[in-house]
């Protein structure tokens, strides 16, 4: 099949007693599609989006992309993108050099690095903020740049992380339709995890409900 | 999976190899070798033990070691305390000036301090004529001198954060002045006053190069005194059998200042206000003494040595600066000043360039808490609890030989070696607290961008640490610079450190080698301040990055 392909995935947190956070969960997510995970805070929606993109490590099952199983690849090849839900920009780059960071990793060369990250910042609305220091942003652009950021290297699957809670209210509905319309115009497949669900009703075209680490 | 994450700690353990040796090689088999040789001789010697132990020097020294420390830290709280009220409850314009002038004692090396009060009590010194030179008073009046700070700094710290509202409240229950600060104020205070004075216990207690030089022949530590068994007596074995006592006697002043520490951190915990308050001209009565008194103390040691260092026969002159670069006469030094000044800067930036590294190393190691990376933290730091003496002498007996067919006796390189260690516990403390302080998920952003683990670091890790980095670097080499405790041990005759050089030549006769034993601890002094001055101003940014 074409996309992501989660089979009975199972994330356990050692301790004691060890804390089962995602209970043997499968799901399919096809190419262009946008998908939110929804569920209340502790559900594990954030530890399943994690074991998907590699940064948390499986007990056990497998994630497959078209068809190839991608469980043993560290994540910085796996090529899934995240925006994280306090943007995690890097203080000591700015604005333009955070959002280049996917190229000069994957060794893009300077010209077309610097044409893509002007092409991504007019896609998330902030033209002309290259230069800037990531400090001087508001929590909103913040969260602009951490999606253009993601966006840059050209990711097969992008997986979002609350990325907009830690806005306003007022802020988060405006940005929700910007960020769907952000993710169709670049047809970026996309998993988003929210426990909001009318933001999950704007931003994605399939809803998927979680809880006690368990879809239902 | 499974063998992704095995894989990972196989990673983990390959890089704390390295500081892992390192320690083993130059600390920790030393160390073992002192314990081996100081009970054991063939089997267990509790004859030869006792021997040692029951003999009068040893009781002189145990008695001399636990009263100077006594003495010294009950002058610095008594100093210090008031110094605390004056700098940091109260608020006055050129506060900031003052505070960092008084920081200045601390950062000095040992044989500096040594020889600025020397300069100040010895026979032809500026206070020659109170008899002081190698008594006790004048090595209590050094040991304030360095410690009075720690203790200012840390009650400072506590006062300015204490709560006023309880004085307050016990003067509206009918206390005055004095009663509220004896029975609130003074209370409240107590565990940093505690967690202070078991620091400064500690420095006392490990303080060689000042009791060396100040007490002369007379007045005897378990450090000088390992220091002689050595040196004069060429007994080792007693040597070895005394350090093991003041390994006891710094374990135990440890354990309290650990406890004392954790009562501070509990007490601290409870609220942070701003306890500070605008000083008034009632004020005046307290700060003005204390603030006079702590100046005196600092400013007397420091001016005689400058003044010492300046005289000549007729007047005063830089002879003896000049005299550095010349030839000494051959029995004083084989070597000029000069050219152990610079034996001094090339072994010191080893010393500190093994040392950041290995802390490099360390503190990535240590950014995530777990049972392993405490372990290592803890091995890491034991060369604090360990007087710089005793590794000197540790690896002395062990390595003056062989090891694996490289012939290690008297090489120049067991110095910075042995340097890089004692300076390694306090870059690792520097290190950790900027490593930890980054979020564990800005590194996973960087790997979902296509980041590998050594770009994660290079590129999120590096740029965040390299101001720390070059904090820790400023101090290592400070450390190293001014190393004596166990450069003295290991330091060949011929190719002496600037601090051997100048206890050597205090310790000839003749006024041309004590005013030029003056001259270089002048230099030495302005070096080491110099570099720590420069290395503090890397802190002012630190964390304004995150």
């Amino acid at each position: 099949m074409s996309g992501l392909d989660v089979e009975d995935l199972s994330v356990v947190y050692a301790g004691t007693p060890p804390v089962t956070a995602v209970d043997t969960v499968s799901l399919t997510v096809a190419r262009g599609e946008i998908v939110a995970l929804l569920g209340p805070s502790g559900c594990g929606k954030s530890s399943l989006l994690a074991a998907v993109v590699g940064t948390v490590p499986l007990a056990s099952g497998a994630v497959r992309w078209d068809g190839e199983d991608v469980t043993a690849t560290p994540v910085h090849q796996r090529g899934f993108g995240m925006v994280f839900q306090d943007g995690q920009l890097f203080p000591h780059r700015s604005v333009a050099r955070n959002v280049a960071f996917g190229l000069e990793m994957a060794r893009v060369p300077r010209d077309e690095r610097r044409s893509r990250v002007a092409d991504m910042l007019e896609l998330v609305g902030l033209e002309g903020f290259g230069d800037r220091a990531v400090t001087e942003l508001s929590g909103g652009q913040c969260q602009r740049v951490a999606l253009a950021r993601s966006l840059a290297p050209g990711p097969r699957l992008l997986a979002l992380d609350e990325p907009l809670s830690a806005l306003d209210a007022e802020l988060r509905g405006r940005l929700a339709v910007d960020v769907r319309e952000i993710l169709l115009a670049s047809g970026t497949t996309a998993v988003v995890v929210t426990h909001d669900p009318d933001e999950a009703e704007v931003m994605a075209s399939r809803v998927l409900r979680m809880e006690d680490g368990q879809l239902v | 999976m499974g063998t992704a994450r095995a894989h990972h700690g196989l990673g983990w353990w390959a890089l704390a190899a390295v500081p892992l040796a390192f320690l083993g090689l130059f600390f920790l088999w030393p160390l073992a070798t002192i314990l081996a040789r100081g009970l054991f001789d063939g089997g267990f010697d509790a004859a030869g033990v006792l021997e040692v132990v029951t003999s009068p020097r040893t009781a002189d020294a145990v008695v001399t070691t636990v009263t100077l420390a006594t003495l010294g830290t009950l002058g610095s709280l008594a100093l210090g305390v008031p110094a605390a009220y004056a700098l940091y409850r109260l608020r006055w314009r050129g506060q900031g000036a003052v505070r960092a002038i008084s920081a200045v004692p601390f950062v000095l090396p040992t044989i500096v301090v040594g020889a600025a009060f020397t300069a100040l009590f010895g026979r032809s010194g500026l206070l020659g004529g109170l008899g002081l030179d190698q008594t006790w008073v004048a090595i209590v009046l050094a040991l304030v001198f360095y410690n009075v700070i720690v203790v200012t700094r840390v009650v400072g710290g506590a006062w300015a954060a204490l709560d006023p509202a309880q004085a307050d409240a016990a003067r509206t229950l009918g206390a005055d002045r004095w009663a509220a600060l004896r029975h609130v104020t003074l209370p409240a205070l107590a565990p940093a006053v505690g967690s202070a004075g078991a620091v400064v216990f500690l420095f006392c207690a490990t303080s060689f190069g000042v009791v060396l030089v100040l007490g002369g022949t007379r007045v005897n530590t378990l450090e000088t005194e390992i220091y002689l068994q050595v040196n004069q007596f060429l007994d080792l074995r007693a040597a070895a059998v005394l350090a093991i006592a003041q390994m006891a006697l710094v374990g135990v002043a440890l354990a309290a200042s650990a406890w004392a520490r954790r009562r501070r951190d509990r007490t601290l915990a409870l609220r942070r206000v701003d306890g500070t308050r605008p000083a008034t001209r009632r004020d005046l009565a307290v700060v003005v003494p204390v603030l006079a008194l702590l100046g005196l103390l600092l400013a007397a040691p420091l001016y005689a040595l400058v003044e010492r260092s300046l005289r000549t026969g007729d007047g005063h002159g830089l002879d003896h600066y000049i005299a550095l670069f010349g030839e000494p006469a051959r029995t004083v030094l084989p070597v000029t000043v000069a050219a152990a000044i610079a034996n001094s800067l090339v072994t010191a930036t080893i010393a500190a360039v093994v040392a950041t590294g290995l802390g490099l190393i360390v503190a990535s190691l240590l950014t995530r808490r777990s049972r392993r990376s405490a372990v290592l933290d803890a091995v890491v730091m034991l060369p604090l609890g360990v007087s710089a003496v005793i590794v000197g002498l540790g690896m002395l007996l062990t390595l003056n030989r062989s090891v694996l067919g490289v012939d290690l006796r008297g090489s120049w390189w067991l110095v910075p070696m042995a340097q890089a260690g004692v300076a390694l516990p306090l870059v690792v403390r520097t290190l950790v607290p900027s490593a930890r302080a980054i979020p564990a998920p800005m590194r996973a952003a960087a790997s979902t961008l296509g980041a590998s683990p050594w770009a994660v670091w290079r590129q999120v890790d590096w740029p965040l640490l390299r101001r720390p980095f070059g904090l820790s670097l400023g101090f290592a080499f400070a450390i190293a610079l001014g190393e004596f405790g166990a450069t003295t041990f290991l330091a060949r005759p011929d190719r002496p450190t600037l601090p051997t050089a100048i206890y050597r030549l205090l310790g000839r006769p003749g006024i041309e080698n004590v005013g030029m034993a003056f001259a270089a601890s002048v230099v030495l002094a302005a070096m080491t301040a110099g570099i720590m001055m420069t290395a503090e101003r890397m802190r002012t940014t630190v964390g304004g990055d995150l």
